[in-house]
Parts: structure tokens; C-alpha cells; sequence
């Protein structure tokens, strides 16, 4: 077996240890925590369902190594929101049908989070930018991007930078 | 129009029944559900396209601590079965076996290790030492078609359920055809005929979550299976048959899936993990990777077309004739009935007199064709719809007036339906609902077709055109699919919901339970909807087919109608009032004087009070026709001449699916159709070395299209009422992925005057047929060096 080594994430509000090995990334850790809402759909940093928040910024966590996120800030989808109190996205992404099979909805979520907590109103073009890694093969995006442009314009108090 | 009623439940958007729980990231999906115990298998995949093998020695990798078992065809059951999941008997082959001493493409199944973690069982894997006696590989349907050409499926023990053309010494999977009228003499005697040849290309769904199961030993030692399948039901009976046990078992729970499009109409993981859960007493789990998914997974078929059409000087089209090969891979599959629908769900969409359709297919060494969204229709459009727009533009006449002219209507049938069945006849139907002509108009005014102007009277480097594709589908396989439901009632005047039938990402859950609420009198909140077990829901045919609404729903209508009937029979004897002047609304039971009460007294009494019994009943629904939805495609690209790159700035897609039992939902159908199709037409091909090896197996390399990609996307809705379907609803699943390929390549010509009879429209592909067909004059060095 391969060397174990102990980490400290401060992993959606809270401070944690974990063993990991060397080429152990964060998705695997995150799931084997039990925090599976973090999706696995290519571990080639391509498709962005394993989407997590770190420092701030969105990252893959399939090719972030869990050793990476030692001493560092984590937030993933099980922080954000639950049935009594959605974030003001996934509640606009039930209400405008944004969800089809969902598996690319939490990497998305969490996508939009690190850009409107940066940016809160962006342009079109940063929002591009910012899920230009997110792919969702249900939905065409349409629905997805009427629920980002209420979102944003309830959470901004302003009106969208671009149009639907 | 005026069929169009008024409902409570139905063709409302109610949210998404399963989508908080989505988007809150709960676990939902088989491999959030995996007991943390589980062992993981992991395969051993073919580098050969076609290889026997000579030996297999897996002593090394067994030797392994934590390594629990190791499967090969040495020590696996030999029982050959078919992994598309299709009615039984089914019109495919049994060509594969659990584990085979052939291997028959790159990727394909050699051995499986089941240990302790991944790591251990990757290197398991390296353990296993296997001699190959490598074979001359077929990769093309031309090689796999000439005499002599080597014999894929030389097993003596391959065989076909029913009695089709099956020839495996000549790799032929099956063929099918029909004649109608004299094409030959139309083809003479026409005033204008036209005759060309279309390719498509290996393509994949590439769902965002890869095949993924697990199984394990109940208490009883029954193997129950979790999976992520479109068809717990046919899964079920193909696990039994590939390991040669009793159905009973086996237990087959779908949760959440995370997409599917069709590739998850297969059995490819279940019999694996079942076998490995018997041998070992421990649960086994399986996830692909998607290098794997790309070489193991399905693909869309790629179909080889030869088209030869006949019309009148006025544009009346009379005469088609349509050869196709198939190419199904290394397995059977999905072969016939894809290549079957590439005439029964385009042939009759106009009116010709004289049909030829002739269709193959064939083996070969590549990798394997699943059921895939719009199934044989998208490759098949792709050429009726190109040559549809040549033929118009022969005789100068706009392609929105030869659609309209030619296309089929409310009240006619055509021969095409009676004739293509899946490997028997098919059923004869006339069309009860068609808002075609509507989707032409209004699709025409959203996208601007009036300022549409031809091939040569455009210049510059950016080139704008406008194209356009008319297309229909089915609502399921007639009188061979089959749906069944079940409803009780619980006390606080709730409904269970079970069906078998399977929501793979669509919101069928959701439109089956406004159905059942729009029956019942109640609302949507009240209906908890659970699908699928095996052990517990009735049966379904699963997802596919377009049947899910129209086939499925109906059961739902049925048993609602049924359950409301007891409801109202309970109620009778309560109100003491004749049942006939009773009715349900807003879960009350109601009756003429304006007395009522409620669901919930009704269970209770039902439950508690006196003659006590349950609310609950079952229905089943099987289908005398297969009602097509109809769309009109309309795209609006710009193509740099410089560098061939195509942009569709708009993509306007007007359709027809009866009553949108949720509308939201219809228009998330259509746009992820739409896009899936941009996405096939632009850019998405497997490539291949020349042994047969995919060279662009992951998602950096094989692309498909992000929100930057996308078009602005408009769909109108277009209601119509198909009296056969529930609450007038038809399907809306498949129809609108078959529209971005041949309406983009009319506007690539449209825009350019080059006519491209293969997809996907890359930079190259375009710029190649501008140079070699249009007149667009080549920029000059010093432009080319300053873009």
C-alpha cells in the first residue's frame, strides 16, 4: 500500500483531518467522506461535475491531489443550501427547469458561486469563461442560463449586464 | 386547434419533482449509493480489434492480496446473449458472451479483477498475462463486405432469436427492405431525379455519468443490482440469461441516472457485477472510466446512405430510393431496429408513390452501436433532408414551400408503416395529429427566413446562411412495447406512483405523475412517485422508443382512472348518494348538490372505518400506433470561407408533440435535443488509427459543446391533439436531435454553395468543400496572414 499522510481541510466551515496517499485526488477523498455530491464524470478536468470551491476559486477536483487542499479552504454543494433554504440558483434552477438529470447541476452551482461572489453582476463573456468547463449533455444550457440570469439579478439587485 | 382542452395538472410546467434533490447534490446516483465496504472491479480491455486468445493465465493476480476474484471466459458461464435491452424475443442477435476467447474490438472484454480498492485491482490487471493470436481486422463496412473478408462472429453457438437474414459467415448482422410502386421506372421517366451518397459518423452520447452499477447478496441471497439503466426490466432478463439463472434471482433498482440518451438501453456492466457479487458474497461495484466509456460504451451507429429521389418539374416529390448500410461494431446490438427506423421514421414523412428502401447490417472490428436519441432517424434525415434542399434549389423553389407542399397529413397513412416493424412487419396507421405546416410557418417567422438570399448573391469572408430540415418520429413500437402502473392510496389522501418505467434525466417521473394527478383530481404534491424496482414496480419496456409519455402515461391515465373509480365508490357509500353523481376535484370527491368530501376522509374510511379494503389498482398499455411528434429545424450559421469554421448563431426548432404534458420540460427535451445534434453536426467524431484503435477517447479531444458553443436556442411549442395519447400528448424526446445536421449543412450551403454530404462540419471538412465546389474566390496570402 501506498504511504498514508495526514491532512488538515477546512472543509465547509470545519476543520478536518484526513489520511491520504500521494496520487489520491480530492474528488476520491471528498466521496470517500461521504460527500458525494461532488460528481465524478471524467478525471481528466474536462467536464466539471467535481466542481469545489478552494480559496475562493472553482477547481476540478479530480485533478486537484487531495494533498493540495492541506491547510486550505474547501466548500463543496453540501454546503450550499438544503431543502428548507435552496440558494437563490438552485431554487431559480427547480423553478426554471434547469435540472434534468442533475448530475452536472452541483459543479455548476458551485461554478456560479466562486464567479458571483467575485463578480456580482458579470458580463455575458465572464460567465462564459466561467462555465466554459461545465458541461451538461441534458439540457442545451438554455434553461440553465434563464436560471442564472434570475439569479442574478435577485442577488445582485441590479439588472443583468446581458439578455435573455 | 380546437381539440386543445383545458386542464388542471397537465400541460402546466410544475418544477421537476426529483430536481431540488438534484440540486442540493443529495445522493441520488448509483455511485453515491455504494456501501463503503463494496469491492471494485476493474477490466481488462482488448488492445487488439480482433485477436484470439490463445492463453490466459490469471494465477498471478489472484495471488494478490486483496484481490477476491478474477473473471475470463475460462472460468466464466458460457450462455450468448444479447446486451441491447429490446422485447423478447428480440429482432438482434446473440452474439456475446459474459467473457469470450475472441475479442472482437479495442477495449472489448478480456478479464475483470474485483479487490479491495481500485489501485489494487489496476494492478491486478497487469498481472494477467494473455497470449493473443492477433486476426486480420475489419474496420470499414466495404471490408467487412468483401468476399473473403475475415468472419467476426465465427462462434458456432451464435445465434438469432427470430427468423431474420442473419448471416454471420458473410458478416451481415440482418437486412431489411420493402418495395412500393416501380422506382426504377420512376427514376427513367421523372422529370428531375437526383442520386448522391451520405456518411455519418461514429459518435457517442457521452452522458456526463458513465455506465456505473453495483451488486450484492441479500439477506435471502438474492443478487440485487443497482444500476444506472434505462431498462431494469429487460436488465433483469438478460443477466438471468447471460449467467443461466432463474430471473427470480435477481433484483434490478434504478436510482437517479445521470444521463442516457440511449447508451444505458444495455446491459453492459450488471452481469459482471452480479457474478462477481455470487462468487465473492460481497457487494461489487463497477464504474467506467470514460476512456472506457468511449470504447466500451455505445455509439451511435454510423450508416452508409445511397439516395436516389424523383420529383415532378412543379416540386411534387414522387419517388425515393434509400440503401443504407449499417455499421453495428463488433456486436449486433441495436442493428436491425436502427437501421429499420432510418426508413419507418423518415420515409413517410412525404408523400411518395414509389418507395425503394433497402437496408444492411454489417460487423466489423469498431467499436459497438447502441440505441442512441433519434436512433437510424438522425443518420437517415441527414440525407433526406440534404437532398430535399438540393432538389428545391434545382428548380429554384424555396424549401419551406417543397416541405409544405409535400408533407404528410392529418388522415393519411403510407405503406412505409405497415411494412418496417423491428424484425417483422410493422403496424398500419394513418396520422391522427400533424401541426407540421404550423412549425414550418411559425418557425420560418422566428428565424427570419424572408431575408434569406441565395448562394451567389452573397460575398465576403463571413458568409451568412439560413437552412432548414423538417422531420417526425414515433410515440413508441406498436403492439410490441409494453407499460404497466400501479397506484394506492394512503390516508392523508396521497398516491403511491410505481412504474416500471424509467426517468433517465427527462422528467418522466414528473409528466407521469401530472398525469395521474390531472386523472385523479388532485395535484402533483400528492402523487409519490417511485420507479424503478424490479421487485416492487410493475413492469416497463424502459426508456426508449419515445414511449415514456405517450405508452407509459397512459397505464398511469388507466390506473388513475381506475383508483378514481374506487375513490368515488368508497365516497358513494359514505355520501349515500348514487355514484354516478360524483365527481373529483382538488382532491375532493363532489357531488351534484354540492355536498363533498375530501381524499383524505375517503382513505381513512376506506382505511379504518367499514368495509375496509385498499384504494389501489394496476394498468397496464400496450399500442396500436406509434403517433409521430413533427418539427421544423431552422438554423441560421455564419461560415469564415477563410478557415471553414461554421458558427450557428440561431437555432429555432417549432414542434409538434401533441399536448406538452409539462411544457418546460417539452422545451428542455427539445433544446438538449437541439444541442446534442449541434454538438454530432459540428464537431463530434470518433477518430481511429489504422488498426482500429480510437485515438480521441477522452472529453479533451472528443468535445462536446459548452455553454459557449450554444446557439441561441427558440422553441415554439406547437399544440396539437393526439386523440390516442394521454391527454392528447405524443412524444417529444428523439424528434429534435435529427434536425442540426441537415439543416446546418443546407445553410453551409446556403451561405457558400458547397454541399457537404458528411458530417461533423469541421473547419477542415468545410473549407475543403468551399474550395472544391463554390466559386468563393480563396483569400489572398496577406489576408490569410492577418487573421
Amino acid at each position: 500500500m501506498s504511504v498514508e499522510k495526514a491532512i488538515r481541510i477546512q472543509l465547509n466551515g470545519e476543520s478536518r483531518e484526513f489520511n491520504v496517499t500521494a496520487g489520491e485526488s480530492l474528488l476520491a477523498l471528498l466521496r470517500r467522506s461521504g460527500l458525494t455530491g461532488t460528481k465524478r464524470g471524467c478525471e481528466d478536468g474536462a467536464c466539471g461535475s467535481c466542481t469545489v470551491i478552494m480559496d475562493g476559486a472553482a477547481v476540478n477536483a479530480c485533478i486537484t491531489f487531495a494533498f493540495q487542499a492541506h491547510e486550505r479552504e474547501v466548500w463543496t454543494i453540501e454546503s450550499i443550501g438544503e431543502y428548507d433554504d435552496p440558494s437563490p440558483l438552485q431554487k431559480a434552477m427547480v423553478e426554471e427547469a434547469g435540472v434534468q438529470c442533475g448530475f452536472c447541476i452541483p459543479g455548476i452551482v458551485m461554478s456560479v458561486k466562486a464567479l458571483l461572489d467575485e463578480i456580482p453582476n458579470p458580463t455575458h463573456e465572464q460567465i462564459l469563461e466561467n462555465l466554459d468547463g461545465n458541461y451538461c449533455r441534458c439540457t442545451g444550457y438554455e434553461k440553465i442560463e434563464d436560471a442564472l440570469h434570475r439569479t442574478i439579478a435577485e442577488t445582485s439587485g441590479e439588472e443583468p449586464q446581458w439578455t435573455r | 386547434m380546437d381539440k386543445v382542452k383545458e386542464f388542471k395538472v397537465v400541460n402546466k410546467s410544475v418544477d421537476k419533482i426529483d430536481s431540488m434533490q438534484l440540486a442540493l447534490g443529495k445522493p441520488s446516483f448509483v455511485a453515491d449509493l455504494v456501501p463503503e465496504d463494496a469491492l471494485i472491479i476493474k477490466m481488462l480491455g482488448s488492445p487488439h480489434s480482433h485477436a484470439r486468445i490463445t492463453s490466459i493465465d490469471t494465477s498471478a493476480a489472484e495471488a494478490m492480496p486483496g484481490v477476491h476474484c478474477v473473471l475470463c471466459h475460462e472460468n466464466s458461464p458460457r450462455h450468448l446473449h444479447l446486451t441491447a435491452g429490446q422485447g423478447y424475443p428480440e429482432p438482434s442477435p446473440y452474439d456475446t458472451a459474459v467473457f469470450d476467447y475472441k475479442v472482437r474490438h479495442v477495449g472489448d472484454r478480456v478479464a475483470a479483477v474485483a479487490a479491495e480498492t481500485a489501485e489494487i485491482a489496476e494492478a491486478a490487471l497487469e498481472k494477467i498475462e494473455v497470449e493473443y493470436e492477433v486476426l486480420e481486422p475489419v474496420l470499414s463496412i466495404e471490408e467487412a463486405l468483401r468476399d473473403g473478408s475475415p468472419v467476426i462472429h465465427d462462434e458456432p453457438d451464435v445465434s438469432h432469436p427470430l427468423p431474420v437474414p442473419f448471416q454471420p459467415e458473410k458478416n451481415i448482422v440482418s437486412e431489411v427492405g420493402m418495395k412500393e410502386g416501380d422506382l426504377d421506372h420512376e427514376m427513367e421517366t421523372a422529370d428531375y431525379t437526383f442520386d448522391h451518397f451520405y456518411e455519418t459518423p461514429y459518435a457517442q452520447h457521452v452522458p456526463i455519468e458513465t455506465h456505473v452499477s453495483f451488486a450484492y447478496l441479500d439477506a435471502a441471497d438474492r443478487v440485487v443490482i443497482v444500476t444506472s439503466t434505462q431498462v431494469p426490466f429487460h436488465c433483469r432478463r438478460i443477466v438471468a440469461q447471460a449467467l443461466g439463472m432463474d430471473v427470480k434471482k435477481f433484483r434490478v433498482i434504478k436510482p437517479r441516472i445521470g444521463g442516457g440518451f440511449g447508451s444505458k438501453q444495455e446491459m453492459l456492466l450488471e452481469d459482471v457485477c452480479a457474478l462477481m457479487a455470487l462468487r465473492t458474497r460481497r457487494c461489487c461495484f463497477w464504474q467506467l472510466t470514460r476512456e472506457e466509456n468511449f470504447r466500451y460504451g455505445r455509439t451511435r451507429h454510423p450508416i452508409n446512405f445511397r439516395l436516389r429521389t424523383a420529383m415532378t418539374a412543379e416540386g411534387v416529390l414522387t419517388g425515393i430510393g434509400m440503401e443504407a448500410v449499417c455499421n453495428t461494431g463488433a456486436y449486433g446490438g441495436h442493428g436491425l431496429p436502427v437501421v429499420g427506423c432510418c426508413g419507418s421514421k423518415v420515409l413517410p414523412l412525404y408523400r411518395w408513390k414509389h418507395i425503394d428502401f433497402d437496408a444492411k447490417v454489417v460487423y466489423t472490428n469498431l467499436p459497438v452501436g447502441g440505441a442512441y436519441r433519434g436512433f437510424g432517424a438522425t443518420q437517415a434525415y441527414f440525407a433526406l433532408e440534404s437532398q430535399l434542399d438540393e432538389m428545391g434549389h434545382a428548380i429554384g423553389m424555396d424549401p419551406v414551400e417543397m416541405r409544405l407542399k409535400n408533407h404528410i397529413q392529418e388522415g393519411e397513412g403510407s405503406p412505409v408503416f405497415a411494412a418496417l416493424g423491428e424484425g417483422k412487419a410493422g403496424v398500419e396507421m394513418t396520422i391522427g395529429s400533424c401541426g407540421l405546416s404550423e412549425c414550418i410557418k411559425l418557425g420560418a417567422e422566428e428565424i427570419g427566413w424572408g431575408r434569406r438570399t441565395l448562394p451567389e448573391e452573397k460575398t465576403g469572408r463571413y458568409r451568412r446562411g439560413l437552412g432548414l430540415a423538417t422531420l417526425m418520429q414515433g410515440s413508441s413500437i406498436p403492439e410490441i412495447d409494453m407499460g404497466a402502473a400501479s397506484i394506492k392510496m394512503n390516508e392523508d389522501g396521497s398516491f403511491n406512483l410505481l412504474f416500471g418505467a424509467t426517468d433517465l434525466g427527462t422528467g418522466a417521473d414528473t409528466v407521469l405523475a401530472q398525469i395521474a394527478a390531472e386523472e385523479l383530481g388532485t395535484t402533483v404534491d400528492m402523487m409519490l412517485v417511485y420507479a424503478c424496482d424490479t421487485d416492487l414496480t410493475p413492469f416497463d419496456v424502459g426508456a426508449y422508443a419515445s414511449s415514456t409519455t405517450y405508452l407509459s402515461g397512459e397505464a398511469v391515465r388507466k390506473a388513475a382512472a381506475k383508483v378514481k373509480a374506487q375513490i368515488l365508490g368508497v365516497a358513494a357509500e359514505m355520501m349515500n348518494k348514487p355514484i354516478d353523481e360524483l365527481t373529483v376535484r382538488d382532491a375532493n370527491v363532489v357531488a351534484a348538490d354540492g355536498s363533498e368530501v375530501t381524499f383524505s376522509a375517503v382513505a381513512v374510511y376506506s382505511l379504518y372505518e367499514r368495509n375496509q379494503f385498499q384504494i389501489m389498482d394496476v394498468a397496464s398499455h400496450i399500442t396500436h400506433k406509434s403517433p409521430p411528434p413533427f418539427s421544423a429545424h431552422y438554423v441560421d450559421v455564419v461560415v469564415d470561407t477563410f478557415t471553414g469554421k461554421v458558427k450557428v448563431e440561431k437555432y429555432v426548432a417549432a414542434i409538434d408533440c401533441g399536448t406538452a404534458i409539462n411544457p418546460k420540460l417539452a422545451e428542455g427535451q427539445t433544446e438538449g435535443a437541439v444541442m446534442n445534434g449541434v454538438s454530432y453536426a459540428i464537431c463530434e467524431e470518433y477518430l481511429f488509427d489504422s488498426k482500429g484503435r480510437m485515438t480521441n477517447a477522452n472529453m479533451q479531444d472528443y468535445h462536446i459543446h459548452s455553454l459557449r458553443d450554444k446557439p441561441k436556442i427558440k422553441t415554439i411549442l406547437v399544440p396539437s391533439y393526439e386523440d390516442t395519447g394521454p391527454f392528447g400528448a405524443k412524444s417529444v424526446s428523439e424528434i429534435s436531435i435529427n434536425g442540426a445536421a441537415p439543416a446546418i449543412g443546407n445553410a453551409i450551403f446556403n451561405a457558400t454553395g458547397a454541399r457537404l454530404r458528411r458530417f461533423p462540419f469541421t473547419p477542415e471538412r468545410v473549407w475543403r468543400a468551399i474550395r472544391e465546389q463554390s466559386t468563393v474566390p480563396s483569400p489572398s496570402p496577406e489576408a490569410v496572414l492577418s487573421i
